[in-house]
Protein backbone atom coordinates (compact mmCIF):
# COMPACT_ATOMS: atom_id res chain seq x y z
CA UNK A 1 0.00 0.00 0.00
CA UNK A 2 1.52 3.23 -0.78
CA UNK A 3 0.70 7.14 -0.43
CA UNK A 4 -1.21 7.56 -3.83
CA UNK A 5 -3.58 4.42 -2.49
CA UNK A 6 -4.34 6.17 0.88
CA UNK A 7 -4.55 9.86 -1.01
CA UNK A 8 -6.92 8.30 -3.63
CA UNK A 9 -9.11 7.05 -1.21
CA UNK A 10 -9.34 10.20 1.63
CA UNK A 11 -10.49 11.90 -1.78
CA UNK A 12 -13.14 9.28 -2.26
CA UNK A 13 -13.97 9.70 1.74
CA UNK A 14 -14.03 13.30 1.69
CA UNK A 15 -16.20 13.44 -1.34
CA UNK A 16 -18.70 11.14 0.42
CA UNK A 17 -18.84 12.72 3.00
CA UNK A 18 -19.15 16.03 1.93
CA UNK A 19 -21.73 15.54 -0.77
CA UNK A 20 -23.76 13.69 1.97
CA UNK A 21 -23.74 16.78 4.48
CA UNK A 22 -24.85 19.23 2.04
CA UNK A 23 -27.30 16.95 0.61
CA UNK A 24 -28.61 16.05 4.26
CA UNK A 25 -28.98 19.61 4.86
CA UNK A 26 -30.50 20.23 1.33
CA UNK A 27 -32.69 17.05 1.34
CA UNK A 28 -34.83 17.13 4.06
CA UNK A 29 -36.09 20.63 2.72
CA UNK A 30 -36.96 19.16 -0.19
CA UNK A 31 -38.80 16.12 0.86
CA UNK A 32 -40.63 18.08 3.01
CA UNK A 33 -41.80 20.37 -0.01
CA UNK A 34 -42.38 17.08 -2.19
CA UNK A 35 -44.15 15.52 0.52
CA UNK A 36 -46.77 18.13 1.97
CA UNK A 37 -46.91 21.06 -0.82
CA UNK A 38 -50.11 21.51 -2.25
CA UNK A 39 -47.91 23.46 -5.03
CA UNK A 40 -49.32 21.35 -8.28
CA UNK A 41 -46.26 21.72 -10.74
CA UNK A 42 -43.78 20.01 -7.32
CA UNK A 43 -44.31 16.82 -10.16
CA UNK A 44 -41.66 18.73 -12.24
CA UNK A 45 -39.62 19.00 -8.64
CA UNK A 46 -39.94 15.61 -8.80
CA UNK A 47 -39.07 14.72 -12.25
CA UNK A 48 -35.68 16.69 -11.69
CA UNK A 49 -34.70 15.12 -8.53
CA UNK A 50 -35.13 11.44 -9.95
CA UNK A 51 -33.71 12.23 -13.11
CA UNK A 52 -29.90 11.01 -12.01
CA UNK A 53 -31.50 7.63 -11.13
CA UNK A 54 -32.58 7.30 -14.91
CA UNK A 55 -30.07 9.59 -16.94
CA UNK A 56 -26.72 7.70 -17.85
CA UNK A 57 -23.79 9.27 -15.40
CA UNK A 58 -21.72 10.18 -18.83
CA UNK A 59 -24.88 12.36 -19.86
CA UNK A 60 -25.25 14.64 -16.65
CA UNK A 61 -21.28 14.52 -16.73
CA UNK A 62 -21.57 15.59 -20.13
CA UNK A 63 -23.71 18.78 -19.56
CA UNK A 64 -22.08 19.62 -16.78
CA UNK A 65 -18.68 19.55 -17.79
CA UNK A 66 -20.42 22.10 -21.12
CA UNK A 67 -21.39 24.20 -18.59
CA UNK A 68 -18.05 24.39 -15.99
CA UNK A 69 -16.20 25.04 -18.77
CA UNK A 70 -14.55 28.34 -19.97
CA UNK A 71 -16.21 28.61 -23.39
CA UNK A 72 -19.53 28.73 -21.85
CA UNK A 73 -21.31 31.57 -20.02
CA UNK A 74 -21.57 30.02 -16.75
CA UNK A 75 -17.88 28.57 -16.38
CA UNK A 76 -16.88 31.95 -17.54
CA UNK A 77 -19.17 33.76 -15.34
CA UNK A 78 -17.81 32.23 -12.18
CA UNK A 79 -14.14 32.36 -13.69
CA UNK A 80 -14.27 35.64 -14.20
CA UNK A 81 -16.28 37.51 -11.29
CA UNK A 82 -15.06 34.50 -8.34
CA UNK A 83 -12.45 33.36 -9.24
CA UNK A 84 -13.92 29.78 -9.36
CA UNK A 85 -12.94 26.43 -11.66
CA UNK A 86 -15.39 23.81 -11.81
CA UNK A 87 -14.22 21.39 -14.50
CA UNK A 88 -11.33 19.38 -13.48
CA UNK A 89 -11.26 20.46 -9.69
CA UNK A 90 -12.38 18.84 -6.52
CA UNK A 91 -15.57 21.50 -6.08
CA UNK A 92 -16.88 20.36 -9.41
CA UNK A 93 -16.33 16.80 -8.94
CA UNK A 94 -18.83 17.36 -5.40
CA UNK A 95 -20.91 19.46 -7.39
CA UNK A 96 -21.38 17.19 -9.81
CA UNK A 97 -21.99 14.32 -7.01
CA UNK A 98 -24.39 16.35 -5.46
CA UNK A 99 -26.36 16.73 -8.13
CA UNK A 100 -26.17 13.23 -9.29
CA UNK A 101 -26.91 11.62 -5.65
CA UNK A 102 -29.78 14.37 -4.87
CA UNK A 103 -32.85 11.01 -5.55
CA UNK A 104 -30.85 8.84 -3.12
CA UNK A 105 -30.83 11.37 -0.01
CA UNK A 106 -34.45 12.91 -1.23
CA UNK A 107 -36.37 9.86 -1.64
CA UNK A 108 -34.98 8.06 1.21
CA UNK A 109 -36.26 11.05 3.26
CA UNK A 110 -39.73 11.83 1.53
CA UNK A 111 -40.30 7.62 1.96
CA UNK A 112 -39.94 8.88 5.84
CA UNK A 113 -42.02 11.79 5.74
CA UNK A 114 -45.05 9.83 3.44
CA UNK A 115 -45.10 6.63 6.42
CA UNK A 116 -45.77 9.07 8.79
CA UNK A 117 -49.44 9.84 9.82
CA UNK A 118 -50.25 12.93 8.79
CA UNK A 119 -52.27 13.48 12.06
CA UNK A 120 -48.86 13.97 14.03
CA UNK A 121 -48.11 16.72 11.99
CA UNK A 122 -51.62 18.09 12.53
CA UNK A 123 -51.56 17.49 15.99
CA UNK A 124 -48.45 19.28 16.35
CA UNK A 125 -50.07 22.22 14.78
CA UNK A 126 -53.51 22.03 16.44
CA UNK A 127 -50.61 22.29 19.64
CA UNK A 128 -49.76 25.60 17.80
CA UNK A 129 -46.45 24.77 16.93
CA UNK A 130 -44.82 25.97 14.13
CA UNK A 131 -43.35 24.38 10.75
CA UNK A 132 -39.98 24.39 11.92
CA UNK A 133 -40.60 23.05 15.62
CA UNK A 134 -42.50 20.40 14.31
CA UNK A 135 -39.98 19.18 11.34
CA UNK A 136 -37.36 18.96 14.52
CA UNK A 137 -39.18 17.78 17.30
CA UNK A 138 -41.83 15.69 16.16
CA UNK A 139 -41.24 14.46 12.32
CA UNK A 140 -37.93 13.99 12.10
CA UNK A 141 -36.98 12.18 15.30
CA UNK A 142 -39.81 9.57 14.20
CA UNK A 143 -38.53 9.11 10.78
CA UNK A 144 -34.92 8.24 11.79
CA UNK A 145 -34.38 4.42 9.99
CA UNK A 146 -35.49 7.01 6.54
CA UNK A 147 -32.71 9.55 7.45
CA UNK A 148 -30.14 7.13 8.17
CA UNK A 149 -30.99 4.92 4.76
CA UNK A 150 -30.91 8.40 3.33
CA UNK A 151 -27.19 9.12 4.63
CA UNK A 152 -26.04 5.52 4.28
CA UNK A 153 -26.92 5.26 0.95
CA UNK A 154 -25.69 8.65 -0.52
CA UNK A 155 -22.37 8.10 1.23
CA UNK A 156 -21.74 4.64 -0.14
CA UNK A 157 -23.28 5.58 -3.74
CA UNK A 158 -20.98 8.09 -3.86
CA UNK A 159 -17.99 6.07 -2.69
CA UNK A 160 -18.60 4.17 -5.96
CA UNK A 161 -19.34 6.92 -8.47
CA UNK A 162 -18.19 6.79 -12.11
CA UNK A 163 -18.87 8.51 -14.81
CA UNK A 164 -20.32 11.71 -13.19
CA UNK A 165 -16.50 12.31 -11.47
CA UNK A 166 -14.92 10.96 -14.66
CA UNK A 167 -16.05 13.47 -17.11
CA UNK A 168 -16.07 16.24 -15.10
CA UNK A 169 -12.99 16.00 -12.78
CA UNK A 170 -10.83 13.93 -15.40
CA UNK A 171 -9.38 11.49 -12.77
CA UNK A 172 -6.54 13.57 -12.01
CA UNK A 173 -4.63 11.88 -8.86
CA UNK A 174 -4.52 13.87 -5.90
CA UNK A 175 -6.70 15.64 -6.85
CA UNK A 176 -10.24 14.48 -8.97
CA UNK A 177 -9.22 10.24 -8.93
CA UNK A 178 -11.12 8.95 -6.67
CA UNK A 179 -11.11 4.70 -5.91
CA UNK A 180 -13.60 3.52 -8.14
CA UNK A 181 -11.59 5.14 -11.20
CA UNK A 182 -8.52 3.94 -9.93
CA UNK A 183 -9.52 0.74 -10.56
CA UNK A 184 -10.04 1.40 -13.97
CA UNK A 185 -6.67 3.26 -14.76
CA UNK A 186 -5.02 0.74 -12.79
CA UNK A 187 -6.77 -2.23 -15.18
CA UNK A 188 -5.75 0.27 -18.10
CA UNK A 189 -2.37 0.02 -16.96
CA UNK A 190 -2.50 -3.87 -16.66
CA UNK A 191 -1.35 -3.16 -12.99
CA UNK A 192 -4.51 -5.97 -11.78
CA UNK A 193 -2.76 -6.41 -8.20
CA UNK A 194 -3.52 -2.76 -7.37
CA UNK A 195 -6.80 -2.58 -9.88
CA UNK A 196 -7.57 -5.92 -7.22
CA UNK A 197 -6.61 -4.15 -3.99
CA UNK A 198 -8.67 -1.07 -4.76
CA UNK A 199 -11.68 -3.53 -6.04
CA UNK A 200 -11.45 -5.45 -3.07
CA UNK A 201 -11.70 -2.33 -0.40
CA UNK A 202 -14.77 -1.06 -2.84
CA UNK A 203 -16.51 -4.18 -2.30
CA UNK A 204 -16.01 -5.13 1.21
CA UNK A 205 -17.04 -1.27 2.19
CA UNK A 206 -19.90 -1.27 0.36
CA UNK A 207 -21.28 -4.49 2.14
CA UNK A 208 -20.16 -2.90 5.76
CA UNK A 209 -22.28 0.04 4.87
CA UNK A 210 -25.46 -1.96 3.39
CA UNK A 211 -25.18 -4.56 6.62
CA UNK A 212 -25.12 -1.31 9.03
CA UNK A 213 -28.23 0.19 7.57
CA UNK A 214 -29.82 -3.08 7.69
CA UNK A 215 -29.23 -3.95 10.76
CA UNK A 216 -29.92 -1.19 12.49
CA UNK A 217 -33.28 -0.26 10.83
CA UNK A 218 -34.39 -4.03 11.27
CA UNK A 219 -34.41 -3.10 14.59
CA UNK A 220 -36.15 0.45 14.46
CA UNK A 221 -38.82 -1.31 12.74
CA UNK A 222 -39.57 -3.79 15.66
CA UNK A 223 -41.29 -0.05 17.24
CA UNK A 224 -44.68 0.14 17.39
CA UNK A 225 -46.36 2.36 14.66
CA UNK A 226 -49.09 5.10 16.07
CA UNK B 1 -79.55 30.82 26.44
CA UNK B 2 -75.34 31.60 27.17
CA UNK B 3 -73.30 33.50 25.00
CA UNK B 4 -72.18 31.91 21.44
CA UNK B 5 -68.59 31.26 21.42
CA UNK B 6 -68.65 29.89 17.40
CA UNK B 7 -70.34 30.62 14.84
CA UNK B 8 -69.89 29.35 11.42
CA UNK B 9 -70.94 28.97 7.91
CA UNK B 10 -69.35 27.22 5.76
CA UNK B 11 -69.56 24.95 2.42
CA UNK B 12 -67.03 22.52 1.10
CA UNK B 13 -67.14 19.64 -1.90
CA UNK B 14 -66.07 16.60 -0.10
CA UNK B 15 -65.07 12.79 -1.35
CA UNK B 16 -67.63 10.74 0.91
CA UNK B 17 -68.76 6.73 -0.69
CA UNK B 18 -71.51 8.44 -2.49
CA UNK B 19 -69.31 10.57 -4.78
CA UNK B 20 -68.60 13.90 -4.43
CA UNK B 21 -70.97 15.48 -2.08
CA UNK B 22 -71.38 19.37 -0.88
CA UNK B 23 -71.26 20.23 2.81
CA UNK B 24 -73.25 23.12 3.85
CA UNK B 25 -73.65 23.82 7.53
CA UNK B 26 -74.39 26.63 9.67
CA UNK B 27 -73.66 26.18 13.26
CA UNK B 28 -73.73 28.11 16.55
CA UNK B 29 -72.07 26.55 19.99
CA UNK B 30 -72.54 28.26 23.07
CA UNK B 31 -69.54 28.80 25.43
CA UNK B 32 -68.57 26.12 28.00
CA UNK B 33 -71.34 23.86 25.65
CA UNK B 34 -71.22 20.23 25.07
CA UNK B 35 -72.15 19.62 21.80
CA UNK B 36 -71.92 16.62 19.41
CA UNK B 37 -71.93 16.57 16.01
CA UNK B 38 -73.89 13.02 15.22
CA UNK B 39 -74.10 10.68 12.21
CA UNK B 40 -73.13 8.36 10.04
CA UNK B 41 -69.35 7.76 8.74
CA UNK B 42 -68.83 9.55 5.73
CA UNK B 43 -71.22 12.73 6.41
CA UNK B 44 -68.52 15.24 6.51
CA UNK B 45 -68.77 15.94 10.62
CA UNK B 46 -64.57 14.84 10.77
CA UNK B 47 -64.07 17.38 7.76
CA UNK B 48 -66.50 19.99 9.82
CA UNK B 49 -64.04 19.53 12.92
CA UNK B 50 -60.64 19.96 10.88
CA UNK B 51 -62.29 22.70 8.94
CA UNK B 52 -62.46 25.09 12.64
CA UNK B 53 -59.47 23.70 13.46
CA UNK B 54 -57.80 25.38 10.47
CA UNK B 55 -56.23 22.00 8.74
CA UNK B 56 -58.89 21.71 6.25
CA UNK B 57 -59.80 24.77 4.00
CA UNK B 58 -63.54 25.07 3.23
CA UNK B 59 -64.69 26.42 -0.12
CA UNK B 60 -66.73 29.24 0.96
CA UNK B 61 -68.01 31.12 4.17
CA UNK B 62 -67.08 32.63 7.59
CA UNK B 63 -66.12 31.00 10.70
CA UNK B 64 -66.50 33.00 13.94
CA UNK B 65 -64.79 32.73 17.36
CA UNK B 66 -66.03 35.11 20.13
CA UNK B 67 -64.68 38.57 18.21
CA UNK B 68 -62.36 36.91 16.05
CA UNK B 69 -62.69 36.27 12.25
CA UNK B 70 -60.77 32.58 11.69
CA UNK B 71 -62.29 31.84 7.85
CA UNK B 72 -63.83 34.56 5.94
CA UNK B 73 -63.84 33.91 2.21
CA UNK B 74 -65.03 36.77 1.18
CA UNK B 75 -62.20 38.92 2.66
CA UNK B 76 -59.49 36.50 2.43
CA UNK B 77 -59.07 35.57 6.23
CA UNK B 78 -57.55 32.23 7.20
CA UNK B 79 -55.97 32.22 10.45
CA UNK B 80 -53.50 29.47 10.99
CA UNK B 81 -54.14 25.88 12.65
CA UNK B 82 -51.25 27.55 15.17
CA UNK B 83 -53.00 30.21 16.27
CA UNK B 84 -56.45 29.00 16.91
CA UNK B 85 -56.84 28.05 20.28
CA UNK B 86 -57.77 24.93 20.12
CA UNK B 87 -57.34 21.23 21.50
CA UNK B 88 -57.84 18.81 18.82
CA UNK B 89 -58.37 14.51 20.03
CA UNK B 90 -57.58 12.79 16.91
CA UNK B 91 -59.53 9.24 16.15
CA UNK B 92 -56.07 7.71 16.07
CA UNK B 93 -54.66 9.88 18.77
CA UNK B 94 -51.59 10.90 16.72
CA UNK B 95 -49.50 10.37 20.01
CA UNK B 96 -45.56 11.30 19.34
CA UNK B 97 -43.65 8.05 19.57
CA UNK B 98 -40.92 9.81 20.63
CA UNK B 99 -42.47 11.24 23.63
CA UNK B 100 -43.11 10.30 27.01
CA UNK B 101 -46.67 10.74 28.47
CA UNK B 102 -44.75 13.89 30.49
CA UNK B 103 -42.65 15.32 27.26
CA UNK B 104 -46.03 15.52 25.93
CA UNK B 105 -47.29 17.65 28.25
CA UNK B 106 -44.86 20.03 28.45
CA UNK B 107 -44.10 19.96 24.39
CA UNK B 108 -48.08 21.77 24.74
CA UNK B 109 -47.88 23.81 27.03
CA UNK B 110 -45.25 26.39 26.24
CA UNK B 111 -45.14 27.96 29.44
CA UNK B 112 -44.38 24.12 31.59
CA UNK B 113 -47.00 25.22 34.39
CA UNK B 114 -46.17 22.48 36.65
CA UNK B 115 -49.39 22.66 38.89
CA UNK B 116 -51.66 22.39 35.60
CA UNK B 117 -49.57 19.38 34.14
CA UNK B 118 -49.37 17.87 37.36
CA UNK B 119 -53.53 18.36 37.94
CA UNK B 120 -53.76 16.63 34.29
CA UNK B 121 -52.04 14.15 35.09
CA UNK B 122 -53.87 13.56 38.50
CA UNK B 123 -57.46 14.01 36.75
CA UNK B 124 -57.01 11.57 33.63
CA UNK B 125 -54.89 8.91 36.27
CA UNK B 126 -51.19 9.75 34.12
CA UNK B 127 -49.35 10.47 37.49
CA UNK B 128 -47.89 6.92 37.57
CA UNK B 129 -47.09 6.42 33.98
CA UNK B 130 -45.29 9.53 33.58
CA UNK B 131 -42.04 8.61 31.61
CA UNK B 132 -43.35 5.96 29.72
CA UNK B 133 -44.05 6.32 25.89
CA UNK B 134 -47.05 5.77 23.97
CA UNK B 135 -46.59 2.38 22.80
CA UNK B 136 -46.11 0.89 26.79
CA UNK B 137 -49.80 2.27 27.12
CA UNK B 138 -52.79 0.53 27.11
CA UNK B 139 -55.76 2.01 24.32
CA UNK B 140 -57.64 3.65 27.29
CA UNK B 141 -54.61 5.20 28.65
CA UNK B 142 -53.28 6.34 24.94
CA UNK B 143 -56.99 8.14 24.70
CA UNK B 144 -56.71 9.89 28.24
CA UNK B 145 -53.03 10.82 27.25
CA UNK B 146 -54.80 12.54 23.89
CA UNK B 147 -57.07 14.08 25.60
CA UNK B 148 -54.77 15.59 28.56
CA UNK B 149 -52.25 17.05 25.71
CA UNK B 150 -55.15 18.92 23.87
CA UNK B 151 -56.03 20.12 27.28
CA UNK B 152 -52.47 21.19 28.20
CA UNK B 153 -52.41 24.48 26.16
CA UNK B 154 -55.57 25.51 28.16
CA UNK B 155 -57.13 25.79 24.79
CA UNK B 156 -61.29 28.26 24.55
CA UNK B 157 -62.63 25.22 22.10
CA UNK B 158 -61.61 21.08 22.28
CA UNK B 159 -62.41 19.24 19.41
CA UNK B 160 -62.62 15.54 19.58
CA UNK B 161 -62.73 13.36 17.07
CA UNK B 162 -64.88 10.62 17.52
CA UNK B 163 -62.19 9.45 20.83
CA UNK B 164 -64.01 6.79 22.05
CA UNK B 165 -64.58 4.89 19.10
CA UNK B 166 -61.52 1.86 19.42
CA UNK B 167 -62.24 1.02 22.75
CA UNK B 168 -64.37 -1.26 24.52
CA UNK B 169 -67.88 -0.82 26.00
CA UNK B 170 -66.62 -0.79 29.44
CA UNK B 171 -63.52 1.50 29.00
CA UNK B 172 -66.14 3.62 27.21
CA UNK B 173 -68.28 4.14 29.80
CA UNK B 174 -65.32 5.20 31.91
CA UNK B 175 -63.56 7.46 29.60
CA UNK B 176 -66.90 9.41 29.14
CA UNK B 177 -67.33 10.37 32.97
CA UNK B 178 -63.91 11.52 32.75
CA UNK B 179 -64.33 13.61 29.88
CA UNK B 180 -67.45 15.20 31.29
CA UNK B 181 -65.12 15.64 34.67
CA UNK B 182 -62.49 17.06 32.59
CA UNK B 183 -65.63 19.65 30.82
CA UNK B 184 -66.09 20.76 34.27
CA UNK B 185 -63.00 21.34 35.49
CA UNK B 186 -61.50 23.12 31.85
CA UNK B 187 -64.40 24.55 30.68
CA UNK B 188 -63.29 24.07 27.18
CA UNK B 189 -66.51 24.48 24.82
CA UNK B 190 -66.13 21.78 23.46
CA UNK B 191 -67.23 19.88 19.95
CA UNK B 192 -67.98 16.21 20.14
CA UNK B 193 -68.03 13.88 16.93
CA UNK B 194 -69.74 10.34 17.22
CA UNK B 195 -72.33 7.79 15.99
CA UNK B 196 -72.52 6.57 18.97
CA UNK B 197 -76.41 7.26 20.33
CA UNK B 198 -75.36 6.17 23.91
CA UNK B 199 -72.34 8.84 23.77
CA UNK B 200 -74.51 11.50 22.95
CA UNK B 201 -77.23 11.11 25.30
CA UNK B 202 -74.84 11.03 28.02
CA UNK B 203 -72.17 13.67 27.36
CA UNK B 204 -73.33 16.03 25.19
CA UNK B 205 -76.51 18.99 25.64
CA UNK B 206 -76.66 19.97 22.57
CA UNK B 207 -76.91 17.80 19.25
CA UNK B 208 -76.75 18.64 15.24
CA UNK B 209 -77.79 15.59 13.36
CA UNK B 210 -75.75 15.86 9.96
CA UNK B 211 -76.45 13.41 6.84
CA UNK B 212 -75.12 13.74 3.72
CA UNK B 213 -73.37 17.22 4.12
CA UNK B 214 -76.54 19.10 5.69
CA UNK B 215 -77.85 19.55 9.60
CA UNK B 216 -81.23 17.72 9.12
CA UNK B 217 -82.49 18.04 12.97
CA UNK B 218 -80.62 19.76 15.98
CA UNK B 219 -81.87 20.58 19.50
CA UNK B 220 -81.38 18.76 22.88
CA UNK B 221 -80.66 14.94 22.94
CA UNK B 222 -84.12 14.32 24.11
CA UNK B 223 -85.88 16.30 21.46
CA UNK B 224 -83.21 14.86 18.50
CA UNK B 225 -84.03 11.50 18.88
CA UNK B 226 -87.56 11.21 20.80
CA UNK B 227 -89.78 8.89 18.81
CA UNK B 228 -88.14 8.38 15.52
CA UNK B 229 -84.93 6.95 16.37
CA UNK B 230 -86.48 5.20 19.66
CA UNK B 231 -87.42 1.86 18.70
CA UNK B 232 -90.32 -0.22 20.68
CA UNK B 233 -88.21 -3.38 20.69
CA UNK B 234 -84.57 -4.21 21.51
CA UNK B 235 -82.64 -5.73 18.24
CA UNK B 236 -79.06 -7.43 18.55
CA UNK B 237 -77.19 -9.45 16.06
CA UNK B 238 -75.58 -12.67 17.03
CA UNK B 239 -73.65 -15.44 14.93
CA UNK B 240 -75.37 -18.98 15.38
CA UNK B 241 -72.98 -21.83 16.78
CA UNK B 242 -75.03 -24.92 17.08
CA UNK B 243 -78.57 -25.68 16.17
CA UNK B 244 -80.06 -28.42 18.42
CA UNK B 245 -84.21 -29.38 17.74
CA UNK B 246 -85.69 -25.90 18.08
CA UNK B 247 -82.83 -24.37 19.90
CA UNK B 248 -80.01 -21.91 18.87
CA UNK B 249 -76.70 -21.72 20.48
CA UNK B 250 -75.63 -17.84 19.66
CA UNK B 251 -72.81 -15.80 19.99
CA UNK B 252 -73.79 -12.27 21.13
CA UNK B 253 -71.83 -9.31 22.24
CA UNK B 254 -69.48 -12.28 23.40
CA UNK B 255 -71.24 -14.62 25.03
CA UNK B 256 -72.71 -17.34 24.39
CA UNK B 257 -76.87 -17.77 24.68
CA UNK B 258 -79.48 -20.54 23.99
CA UNK B 259 -82.58 -19.30 22.29
CA UNK B 260 -85.58 -20.59 21.74
CA UNK B 261 -87.39 -20.92 17.87
CA UNK B 262 -90.07 -21.72 15.88
CA UNK B 263 -89.52 -24.79 13.17
CA UNK B 264 -89.90 -22.14 10.39
CA UNK B 265 -87.61 -19.61 11.83
CA UNK B 266 -84.53 -22.03 11.88
CA UNK B 267 -85.94 -23.38 8.54
CA UNK B 268 -83.25 -21.52 6.38
CA UNK B 269 -80.91 -21.15 8.99
CA UNK B 270 -77.35 -22.94 9.23
CA UNK B 271 -74.50 -22.93 11.46
CA UNK B 272 -72.18 -19.67 11.41
CA UNK B 273 -75.28 -17.31 9.99
CA UNK B 274 -75.53 -14.19 10.86
CA UNK B 275 -78.68 -13.52 12.18
CA UNK B 276 -80.71 -10.41 13.64
CA UNK B 277 -83.06 -11.14 17.29
CA UNK B 278 -85.38 -8.34 17.93
CA UNK B 279 -87.69 -8.61 21.27
CA UNK B 280 -90.14 -6.47 22.07
CA UNK B 281 -89.35 -4.02 24.93
CA UNK B 282 -92.53 -4.95 26.74
CA UNK B 283 -91.70 -5.53 30.58
CA UNK B 284 -88.42 -6.75 30.26
CA UNK B 285 -86.70 -7.60 33.49
CA UNK B 286 -84.05 -4.58 34.71
CA UNK B 287 -81.20 -4.94 36.74
CA UNK B 288 -78.34 -2.32 37.84
CA UNK B 289 -75.35 -3.35 36.55
CA UNK B 290 -72.20 -2.54 39.11
CA UNK B 291 -69.59 -0.31 38.15
CA UNK B 292 -67.16 -3.18 37.09
CA UNK B 293 -69.88 -5.76 36.00
CA UNK B 294 -69.43 -5.98 31.88
CA UNK B 295 -72.07 -6.08 30.05
CA UNK B 296 -74.65 -8.82 29.70
CA UNK B 297 -77.20 -10.38 27.46
CA UNK B 298 -78.35 -12.52 30.23
CA UNK B 299 -81.35 -10.58 31.28
CA UNK B 300 -82.24 -9.86 27.06
CA UNK B 301 -82.09 -13.51 26.80
CA UNK B 302 -84.38 -14.14 29.72
CA UNK B 303 -86.95 -12.05 28.60
CA UNK B 304 -86.79 -14.10 25.06
CA UNK B 305 -86.93 -17.58 26.91
CA UNK B 306 -90.30 -16.20 28.65
CA UNK B 307 -91.97 -15.37 25.83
Amino acid sequence: MNEAFFQTFWISIKLASLTTIVLFCAGIPIAWFLTYSSFRLKVVLQAFVSMPLVLPPSVLGFYLLLAFSQNYWFGSFLNHYFKIQLAFTFLGILIGSIIFNLPFMVNSIQTGFSNLPVSLKDASYTLGKSRLTTLLRVLLPNMKPALLTGVCLTFAHTIGEFGVVLMIGGSIPGKTRVASLAVYDEVQALNFGMANKYAMFLFIFSFIILLFIYSVNRDYLKWKRF
Amino acid sequence: MEEVLIELHVSKKIHTNNGIEKLDVDLKIPEYGFVTLFGKSGAGKTTLLRIIAGLTKPDHGFIKVGQEIWYDSVHKINIKPQQRNIGFVFQNYALFPNMTVKEHLIYANPEKEKQYISELLDVFHLKGLCNRKPEKLSGGQQQRLAVARALARKPQILLLDEPLSALDSTMRHVLQNEIIQAHKNFHATTLLVSHDIDEVYKLSDFVYVIENGKIQKQGKPDDVFDGTNVEPSIQLTGIILEIENNILTVSVNNKIARITSTPEEIENLKINDKILITAKAIKPRIRKLADDESFSVEAFIGTTMAE
